[in-house]
């Protein structure tokens, strides 16, 4: 089982890695997300996984019984699924005002910040205009 | 009491939110805040300074189980630095920031990217670094694009995508550390990381974090999101970032290479110092040939980078206290040199160095603030560039790494060079002809600025107190039995 979640992990960091190296900024967007399901899926094999053995403290003992599943790394990812919901929806709304601004998601169009563009092409396209808060 | 930097953010960011409609109250929050958080910085560094490394277990769950904050010297110096930073920006954003981004929620984002970045210094556990990262990153995302005109909305892109990227690899690393260690919280890893058979796991996973931590400092050649996005935003939030967000990178990167990766150091502080040259080399050259005032002070970001990378990557008491000195060094005149930029634009409109001069013969109290932060940075004794390059360059011949002194003295003369460049622009030229009337600059913006060049000269003159603290510092950075013993309460 771990190393089936290993093969997965491995798969999805690829294609995410892929998806990421697109010109396409919704492209990107989803490498982002492969990318995020793959590191949880790493969490989750980061400790040894033990079927049917409940981290619980019987009554009346203090220590948990010798061999356990370890809960920390399904806490860890749950704290990262929050994380990385909350950072998608904005990085979603980023790339939807990206697209009304510039009227494209292809990232050769944006080259602003790095070689100083004309003051026409700052303009914002008409047919998007008036959808720009 | 410890926990009050991460705490009064957070008062301070919620009251804010609460008076989303009454700006008034919010700047009053603002300006409290802030102060107080510079007061109980002052007051956490001396109380370390006298009873040494101090922590707190959250909810009363001994290490390593529970939740853990730690304060050593090194982070006392980073939260004083940073709350000065924030104060002085605080002052600043009164006049510096437009009525319309103060509407949506300036102050309520500074707050929060301020406790995000403290969250990060005090934090004694790898994962908790982790959701700082996030808290700090989320709020700097929102500021960066606050506003959303073209350059802000393609710059912010940029910067987005890779620091989540990074935050990703960040996270593999902590997922991989956690098999090896069996434990995330610093101290125990320390215990837990020596252990590990075959060693050479440890290393890979070292690398992991260097690539994460190299991304968020803007190290070479990780940086190209920094020069593509610092300039966009107005001058008050990238002179926040300046200070505040690499910084804390290099932090990061500071306690895990001096705290937990250990181990072969022949071969990860090696690599740290190849990429602390070219970090230096690059940054300088990109810088040489802008000309827009805030581009260019962004590529001297990541050249001042490689100075901070080259003290670990020397790797000795020394090198390590020369770059505590560096660090508080470069925060100071760098964002005191944004804030300059902004004054420069708020009077005559531009940020581009052909469309300025004459500023000498006018306002001569501009050009000097100018010039004293611009000659710290290039090393000019008696300011405080100058005994930080010189004290690397000193720890760096003890271990006889000529290379990068060659290349650390190099740089120190083109940054030299270009800083020369905004002077004969900006301000020894006469002005163009086309030039408007210069605009007044109201007080809110002027006092910070002075009173920073002011803080960042007095490091100069008096560096051998500030020096005595940074060296004491980096004892217990280089020798981490201190800390470890605070946080797990048994001696190693």
């Amino acid at each position: 089982m771990g190393f089936l979640l290993a093969v997965t992990a491995g798969a999805l960091f690829a294609a995410g890695l892929y998806m990421i190296l697109r010109r396409s900024l919704v492209k990107n967007l989803v490498g982002l997300l492969l990318l995020s399901y793959a590191v949880n899926l790493l969490l989750f094999n980061s400790a040894e996984l033990i079927p049917a053995r409940p981290p619980l403290i019987a009554a009346g003992e203090s220590l948990p019984p010798d061999v356990y599943a370890d809960p920390l790394p399904q806490a860890l990812i749950l704290t990262a699924i929050v994380i990385s919901f909350g950072l998608t929806a904005f990085a979603v709304v980023l790339v939807r005002k990206v697209y009304q601004v510039l009227g494209s998601d292809d990232l050769n169009v944006m080259h602003c910040t790095d070689i100083p563009c004309e003051e026409k092409e700052l303009e914002i396209p008409e047919e998007h205009l008036e959808e720009t808060p | 009491m410890i926990a009050l930097p991460i705490l009064i953010p957070l008062f301070g960011g919620v009251f804010c939110l609460l008076a989303w409609n009454h700006i008034r109250w919010q700047r009053v929050i603002t300006l409290i805040g802030s102060a107080l958080l510079l007061m109980v910085a002052i007051w956490m560094l001396f109380f370390v300074q006298q009873n040494g490394i101090q922590s707190l277990q959250i909810g009363n769950w001994s290490a390593p189980f529970g939740i853990v904050i730690a304060v050593d010297l090194f982070n006392a110096i980073m939260v004083l630095v940073v709350a000065t930073i924030a104060f002085v920006i605080a002052i600043y954003a009164q006049a510096g920031m437009d009525m319309a981004r103060i509407r949506y929620g300036f102050f309520s984002l500074y707050f929060f990217l301020l406790m995000g970045v403290n969250g990060a210094f005090i934090t004694g556990d790898l994962f908790n670094l982790y959701v700082w990262f996030e808290v700090m990153l989320m709020s700097s995302f929102v500021l960066i694009a606050l506003g959303g005109e073209r350059p802000q909305i393609e710059g912010s892109i940029k910067y987005v995508i890779l620091n989540l990227l990074s935050s990703i690899l960040f996270l593999s690393g902590i997922g991989l550390v956690y098999n090896l260690g069996g434990t995330l919280n610093m101290a125990d890893l320390a215990l837990n990381l020596p252990q590990v058979k075959p060693a050479g796991q440890v290393t890979l996973v070292a690398i992991l974090f260097m690539v994460a931590f190299g991304i968020k400092s803007a190290a070479f050649p990780l940086f190209f999101w920094l020069p593509a996005s610092y300039h966009t935003p107005p001058v008050t939030i990238t002179a926040l970032f300046s200070g505040l967000l690499t910084k804390v990178g290099v932090y990061s990167l500071f306690r895990v290479f001096t705290l937990l990766f250990t181990q072969d150091t022949q071969f990860t502080h090696t690599i740290l110092l190849v990429i602390a040259g070219f970090t230096m080399v690059t940054g300088v050259l990109g810088a040489a040939a802008q000309t827009d005032m805030r581009r260019l002070l962004s590529f001297h970001i990541v050249s001042q980078i490689g100075y901070l990378w080259m003290g670990l990557g020397l790797f000795s008491k020394p090198a390590l206290a020369a770059s505590i000195y560096f660090m508080v060094h470069v925060i100071l005149a760098k964002t005191a040199l944004f804030l300059v930029a902004g004054i420069v634009d708020r009077m005559q409109g531009s940020f581009d160095l052909k469309k300025l001069g004459g500023l000498y013969k006018t306002h001569f109290g501009v050009a000097l603030l100018f010039l004293l932060p611009a000659f710290s940075l290039a090393g000019i004794p008696p300011l405080s560039g100058f005994f930080a390059k010189l004290l690397l360059v000193i720890a760096g011949f003890e271990l006889h790494q000529g290379i990068i002194i060659a290349v650390a003295l190099g740089v120190s003369v083109l940054t030299l060079y270009s800083m020369t460049k905004v002077w004969n622009e900006a301000f020894w030229k006469e002005p163009p002809e086309k030039a408007q009337a210069l605009k007044p600059v109201s007080a809110w913006m002027w006092a910070p600025v002075i009173g920073l060049v002011v803080i960042s000269v007095c490091l100069g003159l008096f560096a051998d107190p500030v020096m005595g603290l940074a060296e004491q510092a980096a004892g217990q950075l280089i020798n981490p039995s201190e800390y470890i013993q605070a946080v797990m309460g048994v001696r190693p």
